[in-house]
Formats: structure tokens, C-alpha cells, sequence
């Protein structure tokens, strides 16, 4: 084990992490504080219905029924809000607390949801570019210095935080699928399929039955559509028990947790909301849990692609590139938009139909490794996010 | 009707009549589907299932142990429990072994063909002293003449001690025998005659319920196969193999269908056995059963007919008759007709990830929970073989709950696209390649392949 004078030492002869720390970095007593979570939403999360640009001239037109009214919406600042689920983002958002990064993507583009993923996740320049996440090979990177742990919450580990660094992984259990997406998926596969369709219809319908039984739901009473407060509850829980495993002493330092179901071609304004809302609830239990921990952490909230502009013709949205990140934490300071907008005039878009990206991934993450966590320009550069020199550091983030 | 194409053939040969393809497998059969099934009928029969040569006559041996035991130490309830559930613990390692041997296998028609045996001549482990040779009746009884007689599998599975045990017929004693003389003195209520194997031989094994024969038929049978018995914990020479007790075999002529048997002794029923395998409706009812099996619930009568022609002309011979099957145009319709039972599901997904199960823990509730509990079908008739049973509701939601489960443990590294080819070739429809191609996750991904109704089809 490093005695925090001797890492002390070695992080002031890398010379070069000096420039690259932040504020108030140069001292290990607060650098042993620094918490990191990443929640990684996956399967595209739209990010003109997570952060809608109610004052892009363009916006109400493309989306059509699926445009997120001004009048509901959360406003940010003239030209962005926040989507009406997303109550804590907006408040911690006033407080100078969360920012979004509106136009915001990983190098590919691909459109399919197991290779962005497995390039936001691994870190590298390209679909199976290096077998382990970057986060896994950030505490790597920062072990000769001061022992970080990682945590995954999940029953496996996700990509990010796979590799040869040890972490732990907790899993919450039966709880935290409360919105499965099989049983509607296979609904949809066997429309063709009479036999099926009609056992896994009678299946499903015996499970509710036996859910409310279990309940003690009255018979017949009617389910409100989207999040129910139970689940809500359970994502907040969710963010205040993985708080209550950071503020433990020699807690991880560093967490990823993944939150599922954004993958909206179909009826988003009915499937998108509660999603959102589970994310919230979860945000807000992680930020209360941590309490003053709070001042000491970055939340960053991304997924692996965002959706097209316009409105599909199922009420839905298909495959995209640029999507929005959510940046949190009190940690942060204060600011505007993270990169820049590029409008979503049609001769802006990517490939005529995305919101063309202007900040790569890479780069928010580089800049949150290294002001934050104290992660050096090396490190950085070389084994955490290899052939990364195009995505430059996001810097002055906290 | 003609064949389909070469790459729908190659992918209803390795689903159809294989238990699915593991990773690579398809590519290896593209160029000739029938010779790579035709490759696999070998006189020498089906693959044993490895289980370290576990014989019927050393589990047996262990099982009257267990019971010496138990009855003396009848204070110490633990202790049996203990024993009882070593010996429980062995029929769970045979029937992980065969799970094992199906996920891996490279011969998954000669497997199939064997499984279909084994389900013909079902010996259930509902009673502990059949459970524990269960396993070693299929390597010893069933799969070394899956592709020989099927008079000879008839004797081979009729002889067995899981036979003998599971139809009550070594305790079967003819009530003019010696050996009945002999109880009555004693005031032994249990000697008396066990018509149960003599009736399912005729009813499923053979010429089947509308076979021809009568209750008479079925007594006179029974009167026949008196003697035939498993050797018992005071015969140390003998403990648990077959023998023909000629004290208690029933003395004199029978009758049975119209024919008269005068043998004496073991030969006697093995006479009666012979007769019946070679019975025309032998052929009819278990070619019925094979076509059914492989082809379809209601299968076309046109294959039905050509594989009795074959067994009528090899004289019962399942190597030709396999043969048969798997060169039947009728056999090659593209859209398949079978649901997968529970078993075939798990294996073929296992197959399809390149995996195998590891452990009975895991796998005997899976498969209890979707209506097929290991080794132990509910009858001597063995499973059932239509959609009917199997695409129940509840079934369906468990195999969804296992789907989902086994994905998000086994899809992280592994491309469910390229799974979905390699699992289903031709076979795969534009649906489900764009649902694994849309879904969210790898484990969504593949959790979708395998509950799509191609994979649950065959």
C-alpha cells in the first residue's frame, strides 16, 4: 500500500499531471475523495428528448408528435430545456450542477447498438479496437499512484469496467428490472406466429395476475402506463445504496451502473418518459446519498448513439450519431452547453437525418479523468483512450 | 416434392434432425447436408454417454447397500437420507453427462436418434432402484443397438434391470410355478403374476394399443416372461444383472396373438418378443412414432409409408430405416414443423453459443420447471411429442425467464448476429436477424434469437 507521501511524491515527479490537474487537485487528501460515476444508458438515448432545443428554429418541425412542448419543458437557457421527467437534473442544473453536452458521440458510426457500445465503452478508436473498458484500465492507470476501487452495479459486468484491474460488481436483485422489454419484443417477433403469440399472451397475463396477487393489488384496478411509483422508488433506492457504497471508507471511488430500455422506434412518447424518469430517480438518490459527498463527484450520464432528427412514421425515432450527455456532480463548475451546437438546420445535419456531433466522447471523459481523478496526460493518452489524440481534453469542467 | 436448397438442407439437417449447430458447424455440412447424416449411422450405435463406465451391476450393488444399511440403522433416519441422496447425486451426474455429450457432440442426428430410443423404451427414475440405473441403461441396453435390430433392442431393453424394476416384472411370478408353491407356504403375499411389462411391451414397444391383441394376450404374454428377474443382494455372482429364474417361470405352452409358443424357459418370451418385432403393426406404430418425432405432430402418411416399406424390407433393420428418414423428400419441408421439447431447447441453445451445461443443480430445475423433469418421464410412454405439451403458457414464460437469464450471462463477448447465422443458416428469417440486429443489448440480442419461433422450432 502507497503512503499518501510517497504518491505524493511520484505525482509531482510526473511533472507533466501538474498542469493537467484541476484546481484544489494537488492535494491527496482531497484527491482520495474524488468520486466518478458513469451511468450508461443504453440503446440510444435521444438526446433531442433529453435535452430538447425548444429555441432551434428547426426543432418542433422535425419532430412533429414527438416534440417536447415549450410549455413543458424545463428550460435551461434560450435555445435548450430538459425533458419534463428530468425534475433533478433541472434542479441541480439551476444550481450549477449539471450541464449537458448536446451534440456529443463516440468515434463510431456505425449505428449498431453492440459496437457503440462497445466503443463508448472500451475506449477505443474503433469496434474491437481493445478487449477491456477504460474505466477498468483508469484505475490500471492510477494503481502505482493510490489504490482507486471500481464497482459495476449489475448482475455482470459491463464492458467499461472489465479488464485486468480488479473491481467489484453488486448486484441489486430482482429490483432492478422493473420495466423488462422481452415480453413486448417477443410479442412483436410472434405476430406471425399464432401458437406462440397466444401462450406467451396467456403466460404473461397469469404472471401479472400472480404479481398482484403478491401485491395485494385489488383485481381489475387499472395500471397507470409508464414508471409506477414503486419503480421509482426502487431506481432511487438503487442511487442510495451504490451513495451508501461510496461514502463507506475505502469505498470505490469509481462506479458504473447501466440503465436499459432507450431503444424508442415506436411510441416514444409513452415508452421515452418513464425511462427518463427512472434515470432521475436514480440521480437523485446518488446525489442525496452522497450528501457532502456530492462536492467531491462527477456524474456522467452517456449512451452509445442518439436518434434521428426527425419523427419516424411509428412515432418513434430510429438510429442516430449526436445525443446529449449529462454532466453532474458538485464538483462541477458553473457553466453553458459542454462543446458546441450545430443546429439542426437540414444542411447541419450528419448524413441528412442526425444531429451531427461536435464533441467526441473521448474527450469529455479525458477531460473528467484528468481534472477530476487526477489521471495523468499520459495515462490518458496512451492506455486509457489509445489513438485518441483527435479528441481533445474537455477542460475547466470542475 | 422436391428438396429445398442446399443451405436450407444443410440447416434443417443440423436442427431438424441434429440438436442445432454449434459455431462453424453449418459451414462444415454446406456441401453435402444427407452425407453428413448418412456419416453418422454406424453399426456400432449411438455415442455412450460418459459417465466413467458407471455400470447398472455397481449401482445396484451400491442401492442394496444402501438399503442394508437403512434397514439397520433404522433410528438413524440422516444417514439413510444421506445415502439416498448420493446415490440421487450419481443419476444427476449421468444426466448432466448426457446433456453434456449433447451440447458437444459433432454427431447430433446419431444422438437424436438415440434419444428417440431411449424415449421409446422409456424406463422413468420415479423410483429410486430405476434411478439409479437409468443412465447405465441407455449405454448398456439402448444406445449399442440403436442401429441394429430393433428385435434385438426390444430383448436388450426387455432384459434390463431399469426395465425389470421400473415395469415391476422382476418380482413377476408365475402362479403355477415352483417358486409361487414355494411363497404360499411361506405366506408371501407379494408372489403372484405382474402383467405391467408384458402390457406396455405390446401397448408401446411394439404393435401398439390398436395392435390386435386382447386382455388374454396380455396375461398369456405375462405368463411368459415369469422368470425373467435381476439378480439380488444374496447372489453375489449375479447382483444386478439379468437372470432367468426357472422356479418361478410360469411351466408350459402359451398363446399369445394366435401363435403358440412351446418353448420352455427364457427362451420362451424372447420367442414371443421376436414375433412381435416382426409384426406389421410393429412397423406401422413405431415408424408412425419415428416420423412424428423427427417431421411433424401430424406427419405426411407418404414418409410414414416409405419407412415401413424399409423396415418391412430390412426386416427391422434402424440403420436402413434412419437411412430412410434422412433421404425421405418428405422429411425436408422448410418450414418446420416440431417445437422443441425443454431438452432440445436448452441443448440447442447451449450448442448455439458453443457452451455446455456444467452442473445437474442447474440444469434439473430448469428443466423441471418447463414440464421435463431429468430422467423421469410421468409414464412408461414416455414424453410427449407435440407442441400441444410443450408451448403451454407457463412452459413459454419459464423458457423466456431461462433465455433471458442464460444471455446476460453468456452474450457479453459474442456477436449475436453472427450466433443467429451460425445457429439457424437458411433458416433464420428477416424478422428475427433484424430483431437481434435491433436490440439494445448483446444478452437482449441473443435472449431474442433464442425464443424466436425458428429456434424454437426444428
Amino acid at each position: 500500500m502507497t503512503s499518501p507521501v510517497i504518491s505524493r511524491r511520484l505525482l509531482l515527479a510526473a511533472g507533466a499531471s501538474i498542469t493537467f490537474l484541476g484546481g484544489g487537485a494537488y492535494a491527496d487528501e482531497t484527491l482520495n475523495r474524488r468520486k466518478l460515476v458513469v451511468v450508461i444508458c443504453r440503446g440510444g438515448m435521444d438526446g433531442l428528448s433529453v435535452s430538447p432545443p425548444i429555441g432551434d428554429p428547426d426543432y418542433a418541425n422535425l419532430r412533429g408528435s414527438i416534440a417536447i412542448p415549450a410549455s413543458a419543458a424545463l428550460k435551461l437557457d434560450d435555445t435548450f430545456a430538459l425533458h419534463p421527467s428530468l425534475t433533478t437534473v433541472h434542479r441541480l442544473a439551476l444550481a450549477g450542477q449539471a450541464r449537458i453536452a448536446p451534440a456529443i458521440a463516440s468515434p463510431d458510426r456505425a449505428r449498431s447498438h453492440f459496437e457503440a457500445q462497445d466503443v463508448l465503452e472500451s475506449g477505443a478508436s474503433k469496434v474491437y479496437g481493445v478487449s477491456s473498458g477504460f474505466l477498468n484500465r483508469t484505475l490500471a492507470s492510477l494503481a502505482p499512484q493510490r489504490k482507486v476501487a471500481g464497482l459495476s452495479v449489475g448482475a455482470t459486468a459491463p464492458l467499461i469496467l472489465r479488464g485486468k484491474a480488479p473491481a467489484g460488481s453488486w448486484s441489486p436483485g430482482a429490483e432492478a428490472n422493473d420495466l423488462p422489454r422481452l415480453p413486448g419484443l417477443l410479442t412483436d417477433l410472434y405476430a406471425g406466429d399464432p401458437m406462440l403469440a397466444a401462450a406467451l399472451a396467456q403466460g404473461l397475463q397469469t404472471e401479472a395476475m400472480a404479481a398482484s396477487a403478491e401485491q395485494g393489488q385489488m383485481a381489475g384496478g387499472g395500471m397507470t402506463p409508464g414508471l409506477g411509483r414503486a419503480a421509482l422508488a426502487s431506481s432511487r433506492k438503487l442511487g442510495t445504496t451504490l451513495a451508501g457504497f461510496m461514502t463507506q471508507p475505502n469505498g470505490p471511488q469509481i462506479a458504473a451502473i447501466s440503465l436499459d430500455g432507450f431503444d424508442t422506434h415506436a411510441n416514444q412518447n409513452n415508452a421515452l418518459p418513464p425511462r427518463l424518469a427512472g434515470m432521475d430517480a436514480l440521480l437523485d438518490g446518488l446525489s442525496s446519498g452522497l450528501g457532502d459527498e456530492w462536492k467531491n463527484t462527477v456524474v456522467v450520464c452517456a449512451t452509445e448513439f442518439g436518434r434521428t432528427a426527425k419523427v419516424n412514421g411509428t412515432g418513434g425515432t430510429d438510429h442516430g450519431t449526436g445525443s446529449t450527455a449529462l454532466v453532474l456532480g458538485g464538483a462541477l463548475k458553473k457553466g453553458g452547453i459542454i462543446g458546441d451546437w450545430p443546429t439542426l438546420k437540414q444542411q447541419a445535419l450528419f448524413e441528412n437525418r442526425d444531429t451531427a456531433p461536435t464533441l467526441d466522447m473521448r474527450g469529455l471523459f479525458k477531460g473528467v479523468l484528468a481534472d477530476h481523478m487526477g489521471v495523468d496526460r499520459r495515462a490518458l493518452e496512451g492506455d486509457v483512450f489509445p489513438d485518441s489524440a483527435g479528441a481533445a481534453p474537455v477542460v475547466g469542467l470542475v | 416434392m422436391a428438396y429445398p436448397p442446399k443451405d436450407m438442407m444443410a440447416a434443417i439437417a443440423v436442427t431438424r434432425f441434429g440438436l442445432g449447430a454449434r459455431p462453424g458447424e453449418l459451414e462444415t455440412l454446406q456441401g453435402d447436408p444427407q452425407g453428413w447424416l448418412k456419416a453418422q449411422i454406424r453399426k456400432e450405435g449411438a455415442d455412450p454417454i460418459p459417465n466413467d463406465g458407471a455400470s447398472s451391476v455397481k449401482r445396484l450393488t451400491e442401492f442394496a447397500a444402501y438399503r442394508r444399511e437403512r434397514r439397520a440403522a433404522k433410528a438413524d433416519g440422516e444417514a439413510a437420507l444421506g445415502a439416498a441422496r448420493l446415490l440421487r447425486d450419481d443419476v444427476g451426474e449421468d444426466f448432466v453427462a448426457r446433456a453434456r455429450l449433447g451440447a458437444t457432440t459433432p454427431a447430433g442426428f446419431r444422438e437424436r436418434w438415440a434419444l428417440f430410443w431411449a424415449n421409446h423404451f422409456t424406463a422413468s427414475a420415479t423410483k429410486l432402484i430405476t434411478a439409479v440405473v437409468v443412465g447405465p441403461y441407455e449405454n448398456e441396453a439402448i444406445r449399442p443397438h440403436v442401429f441394429g435390430r430393433f428385435g434385438d433392442l426390444l430383448i436388450a431393453s426387455a432384459s434390463h434391470p431399469a426395465m425389470l424394476t421400473y415395469l415391476d416384472q422382476f418380482q413377476s411370478v408365475g402362479p403355477d410355478s415352483p417358486g409361487a408353491q414355494f411363497a404360499a407356504r411361506r405366506q408371501n403375499r407379494t408372489a403372484g403374476l405382474n402383467e405391467n411389462l408384458a402390457r406396455e411391451i405390446l401397448e408401446l414397444h411394439t404393435v401398439g394399443v390398436d395392435g390386435g391383441y386382447s386382455q388374454a394376450d396380455v396375461t398369456e404374454f405375462a405368463r411368459a416372461m415369469t422368470g425373467w428377474s435381476i439378480g439380488g443382494p444374496r447372489e453375489p455372482q449375479r447382483q444386478g444383472q439379468f437372470v432367468f429364474r426357472a422356479a418361478t417361470h410360469e411351466p408350459g405352452s402359451r398363446t399369445i396373438m394366435g401363435r403358440r409358443y412351446d418353448q420352455d424357459g427364457v427362451d420362451q418370451a424372447a420367442a414371443v418378443m421376436a414375433d412381435l418385432a416382426a409384426h406389421p403393426a410393429t412397423a406401422r406404430h413405431v415408424c408412425g412414432k419415428i416420423a412424428r418425432h423427427f417431421v411433424a405432430d401430424d406427419p405426411p402418411a407418404a414418409l410414414t409409408d416409405r419407412l415401413v416399406a424399409a423396415w418391412t424390407a430390412s426386416r427391422g433393420d434402424l440403420a436402413v430405416v434412419a437411412n430412410t428418414l434422412i433421404t425421405a423428400n418428405e422429411a425436408w419441408d422448410p418450414t418446420p414443423a416440431k417445437f422443441k421439447t425443454p431438452y432440445e431447447f436448452l441443448i440447442s441453445g447451449w450448442r448455439a453459443i458453443g457452451g455446455q451445461p456444467t452442473s445437474a443443480q442447474y440444469l434439473a430445475p430448469l428443466l423441471t420447471g418447463m414440464g421435463q423433469r431429468p430422467f423421469a418421464a410421468p409414464s412408461p410412454k414416455g414424453w410427449a411429442d407435440d407442441a400441444v405439451t410443450w408451448c403451454a403458457p407457463d412452459a413459454v414464460i419459464k423458457r423466456m425467464s431461462w433465455a433471458e437469464g442464460f444471455a446476460a450471462v453468456v452474450a457479453q463477448d459474442r456477436d449475436p448476429n453472427r450466433i443467429a447465422a451460425e445457429a439457424l443458416g437458411a433458416r433464420l428469417s428477416p424478422q428475427t436477424a433484424k430483431a437481434v440486429a435491433r436490440a439494445e443489448s448483446r444478452p437482449e440480442a441473443l435472449a431474442l434469437l433464442l425464443m424466436s419461433p425458428e429456434f424454437q422450432r426444428r
